[in-house]
């Protein structure tokens, strides 16, 4: 199939960028997102045009690395990542649109390439637990009830991507956030930490930049990972409750 | 290099100075005025009762609470709450709006919306129209400075000869302010729960939802029944 591509195109993060546009002939529906860009970029080097930069790394939607707007939506129009975006998802002949996560927190780099490291700041702030280094201990001694279990796997399933904050109106990383809290937050081991984590974690978050939630749910339709709104609910009820703890 | 964000960790974070703190306020503030516009609601629809019952309430409203509370009383309470509710709820929204803006500057070139609500996008503009609305119906009915109807006597005429067909656009500026209450209702209602962290499933999501429409449709559509019955003759 033949497409044309209008790409954000930005040297460095000091520069101004634009969209330019690009034709592409030959490509198969069964090439993933990310290869018809590898296609693009073999033709620009051959042309001896630079390459369109762009994150990726596992390409088999478990890392996070891989981000982009496609046609006005955070990796595309599936519930996927933009590494596991297939070219059948579009037509011969079609128009796509890519640019970069757009928010103050995520500066761009280079052309498709932002920095997300706000979000490892935030994980730095409170993503984490404190326990005894030494042997393993018995996994019996410390039962989890099953909902909480199951809750806190779907939601640790978040890969970072940042989707959620690209699409979101007001540039929120509730979403993010809100899944971190309530994976650690279902569990035992999540517990001493509990009321300093979300304080912190949003003290961090809204430090960064991102915006405040108002509900949307932009969010958990762009998440490839299909995290629910309610960790977002869980989030605004553990910050509720660490104010009652005088935080 | 430019523009990369400055590493640095935040110290001292308190709760209360969190954009969810403000949300907060948003909330409660947002159930007072549930609260408030489902009782005005309850009394506007006296109207259907008569004359004297419509006058009677409004007295009643004036004395309830004698001798505890001096004539007026219990109005110049709920005004006060209300005052400071608005200045509460407007002042999270303005905060939270800027900084909404200012968490993107860079607009994309192509952005689609999936299941945003146009009720939940119009939340900001929405409430704007509703100040605006209620300053219109303060100077209207309250003090009177709006006066579309000659010098009317009781409450009850004043607010039967307000929505003549002869003054029609009363009672389009009236229902207008319902539908923007209604869309603000049926999001804000759903984001009260969300806020509040009374939505941490998909079922009590859903009925958070629910109860977003069927308050808009009930209080909205209860408020404008009066003026609807007044344009079209039923109450006279
Ligand atoms: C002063 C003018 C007003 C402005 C600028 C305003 C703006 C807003 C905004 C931006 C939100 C947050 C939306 C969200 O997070 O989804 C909100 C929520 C809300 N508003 Fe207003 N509003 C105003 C007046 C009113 C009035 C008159 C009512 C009375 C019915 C009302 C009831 C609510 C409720 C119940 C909420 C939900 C609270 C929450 O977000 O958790 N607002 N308003
Ligand atoms: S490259 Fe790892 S998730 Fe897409």
């Amino acid at each position: 199939m033949k497409i044309k591509l209008k790409i954000w195109r930005q040297p460095n993060a000091g520069t101004k960028g634009a969209m330019h546009d690009y034709d592409l002939a030959e490509v198969s529906e069964d090439m993933s997102f990310l290869e018809m860009l590898d296609l693009l970029n073999e033709n620009l080097n051959e042309q001896g045009e630079d390459p369109v930069a762009f994150d990726s790394d596992c390409r088999e939607g478990i890392c996070g690395t891989c981000s982009l707007m496609i046609n006005g939506q955070a990796h595309g129009p599936d519930v996927a990542t933009t590494c596991q975006l297939h070219m059948r998802s579009f037509k011969d002949g079609d128009t796509i649109t890519v640019e970069p996560w757009r928010a103050e927190a995520f500066p761009v780099l280079k052309d498709l390439i932002v920095d997300r490291s706000a979000f490892d700041r935030i994980i730095q702030s409170g993503g984490f637990i404190s326990a005894n280094t030494g042997s393993a201990p018995e996994a019996n001694n410390l039962p989890v009830e099953k909902a909480k279990a199951d809750r806190a796997f779907d939601v640790a399933t978040c890969i970072g991507c940042g989707a959620c904050v690209a699409a979101c109106p007001n540039g929120s990383a509730s979403l993010f956030v809100g899944a971190k809290i309530t994976h650690l937050g279902e569990l035992p081991q999540g517990q001493p930490e509990r009321d300093m984590r979300v304080v912190d974690m949003v003290a961090q978050a809204d430090y960064e930049g991102f915006g405040g939630c108002t509900n949307i749910g932009e969010c958990t339709a762009a998440c490839p990972k299909e995290i629910p709104q309610d960790v977002i609910s869980q989030l605004n009820k553990d910050l509720r409750t660490a104010m009652k703890h005088g935080h | 290099m430019t523009c990369v964000a400055t590493p640095t960790l935040v110290k001292g974070s308190r709760s209360t100075r969190s954009t969810i703190a403000l949300k907060i306020l948003m909330a409660v503030t947002g159930l007072v005025f549930i609260g408030y516009v489902l009782l005005h609601m309850y009394g506007n629809l006296k109207v259907f009762a008569g004359q004297e019952a419509f006058d009677e309430y409004a007295h009643h409203l004036r004395t309830f609470g004698e001798p505890m509370l001096p004539y007026g009383g219990l109005l110049w309470v709920i005004r006060a709450v209300l005052l400071l509710s608005v200045i509460g709820h407007a002042y999270s929204a303005f905060a939270l709006w800027s900084r909404a803006s200012k968490a993107r500057t860079h607009k994309y070139v192509m952005m689609k919306a999936v299941t945003a609500t146009l009720s939940s996008r119009m939340m900001r503009w929405g409430g704007v129209a509703l100040l605006l609305f209620v300053v219109f119906h303060l100077l209207h009915l309250t003090t009177h400075t709006i006066n579309v109807n000659g010098d009317p006597g009781s409450p009850y005429e004043r607010l039967v000869s307000s929505f003549q067909p002869g003054q029609w656009w009363v009672a389009v500026i009236y229902l207008l302010a319902m539908l923007a209450l209604a869309m603000h209702l049926r999001h804000g209602v759903f984001s009260v729960s969300q806020t509040l962290g009374y939505s941490n499933n998909a079922r009590s999501r859903a009925r958070a939802n629910f109860a977003g429409v069927f308050l808009a449709v009930v209080i909205a559509g209860g408020f404008a029944l009066v003026p609807l019955s007044i344009l079209f003759g039923i109450v006279d």
